[in-house]
């Protein structure tokens, strides 16, 4: 798919936990169609980057712009209402995975899909229904609509979070380890639709442990270690012939300890 | 691992084991149930025997107190009722980074749990009138009552707002909600069912304390049986009556409560 204009545009984020230097100027592009994994140690900030990106995480310093809504790290006015409200307009753009799914235990699968369309972007009832119908179909759990997610499995719980994610239309969907909670023999299915959304032209960025994941759906890897990018290109060359010795160090470390 | 033939025998004997697991449960709640009779009914023999079972008086004065069973349940209800929407405000507040909210309710809070639930009933209906504000003594244990319970309730709910997973939240947000819809509609309704068995406990110790709105003349279970008990000069067997239809509530109440609290469990969570 050909790349289109740049959807997601991050400048100089700077984050700190207290006195932990999280991410130390971290400026990173992604456009229209195109899939970006972060790779890692744990620790290396990937998730933080993350979730600086819609503000989950304040950065403290940096710039981030999604679909053209621009909004500047404000850490010491971060509640104020027009910070808040351009942080919403950005959360708009970006649909959110999780690691442990989140998705709301009091409401069936349906009504976790039609909530905040609805309510936020009060879309009729009956459309917002249709829409989640059709994604839901996409996923595979049109027939689990009425179900409650306790009912669920790991990976249908995640596939329903992404159909959740899907029916506000965002412009770029973010994973956080989207797998990492799910039992193995559940890893594949998830895998399998967020490669779907991939090859129709999704942009989405990707924070995994899934090496061989990661080489066949991404067109860019970036590794990321001490919240620094240190190498990023497609993953044959990052993945395979990596050309930083840390990148090379994380690859054999990662080859060794998963025997993969 | 075992071969074929000995699981075949290890079935059996797992068997005869669970059997004889619920044998014995059932032999241990038959032997309480008899403990129980045997307490109970020595003590209506003690009081048989001193001449204190009147089954005439209680023919006579029963109903008159048993009527002020309705007025328990009246003022229980409602004022539970207030004290929980009083619990979610002040949880609100309590958790608000507005000084101000949080002020108001931490002061709430404090001074409230901080005096005796007799204090602020007399209060509210002796000392008020001072003040040129007259209360009703019915409106006055509601008030006192559900201010009370409020504020303990108001912990409660504060915990069972923070045991709602950060997750919860952070995924309403990343949708885009907004902070008040986050907390409406994701938030408060899990959080409900967090204490939804606090609030039946709080319930049944409810039914009991009102018992010291009789101090303002409520006309009450209590108010009624002590009436009863001077009018008559038996106040024994007055007693004695209310305190029995005071365990009956509460049984029948912890009844449903063990019911909801089991549905709560199982619940879709």
């Amino acid at each position: 798919m050909e790349l289109g204009q740049v959807v997601v545009r991050a400048t100089g984020i700077e984050k700190y936990f207290g006195d932990h230097h999280v991410l130390r100027g971290i400026d990173l592009e992604v456009r229209a169609h195109e899939t970006v994994m972060l790779v890692g140690r744990s620790g290396s900030g990937k998730t933080t980057m993350l979730r600086c990106l819609n503000f989950l995480e304040e950065p403290t310093v940096g710039v981030v712009e999604i679909d053209g809504v621009r909004v500047e790290a404000d850490p010491l006015h971060a509640r104020s209402r027009r910070h808040q409200e351009q942080i919403r307009q950005i959360r708009l753009r970006a649909g959110m995975l999780f690691q442990d799914f989140n998705l709301f235990p009091h409401m069936t699968v349906l009504q976790n899909c039609i909530e905040a369309p609805t309510r936020v972007k009060r879309v009729p009832k009956r459309e917002a229904v249709a829409t989640a119908e059709r994604f839901l179909e996409k996923v595979g759990l049109i027939e689990k609509r009425d179900e409650h997610p306790s009912r669920l499995s790991g990976g249908q719980k995640q596939r329903a979070a992404i159909a959740r994610a899907l029916c506000m239309e965002p412009k770029v969907l973010m994973f956080d380890e989207p797998t990492s909670a799910l039992d193995p023999e559940l890893v594949g299915e998830v895998l399998k639709t967020m490669e779907e959304l991939a090859h129709e032209g999704s942009t989405m960025i990707v924070v995994t442990h899934e090496m061989s994941f990661a080489r066949e759906a991404a067109d860019r890897v970036i590794y990321l270690d001490e919240g620094r990018i240190v190498e990023e290109g497609p993953p044959e060359q990052v993945l395979d012939a990596p050309r930083e010795e840390l990148t090379q160090q994380f690859l054999r470390r990662f080859l060794r300890d998963t025997g993969a | 691992m075992t071969s074929e033939g000995i699981s075949g025998r290890d079935d059996r004997i797992v068997q005869r084991v669970q059997a004889a697991e619920r044998a014995a449960l059932k032999w241990f709640r038959i032997k309480v149930a008899l403990v129980w009779i045997g307490l109970v009914a020595t003590l209506v023999l003690v009081l048989y025997l001193a001449d204190e079972i009147d089954l005439e008086w209680t023919a006579t004065w029963g109903p008159l107190i048993l009527d002020g069973a309705r007025t328990t349940i009246l003022l229980t209800v409602i004022s539970i009722v207030l004290a929980v929407m009083l619990a979610v405000l002040g949880a609100l507040g309590r958790l608000s980074s507005n000084p101000v909210a949080y002020g108001v309710a931490s002061l709430y809070v404090s001074l409230v749990r901080g005096t005796p639930l007799l204090v602020q009933i007399s209060f509210l209906y002796l000392a008020l009138p001072q003040l040129g504000v007259v209360i009703p003594a019915f409106e006055s244990g509601v008030i006192a009552l559900s201010f009370n319970y409020g504020a303990y309730l108001t912990e409660i709910f504060r915990a069972g707002i923070q045991a709602v997973p950060a997750g919860q939240r952070e995924a309403a947000q990343a949708l885009g909600m907004h902070e008040r819809h986050v907390m409406r509609r994701i938030v408060l309704p899990q959080a409900v069912r967090i204490v939804i068995p606090a609030i039946g406990n709080d319930f049944i110790a409810m039914i009991k304390d009102s018992a010291l709105v009789s101090t303002i003349a409520v006309q009450e279970l209590l108010w009624r049986a002590e009436r009863a008990g001077r009018q008559s000069l038996n106040s024994l067997q007055a007693l004695l009556v209310a305190a029995l239809v005071y365990w009956v509530l509460t049984i029948i109440f912890s009844f449903f409560q063990e019911r909801l609290e089991r549905r709560m469990a199982r619940g879709d969570r």
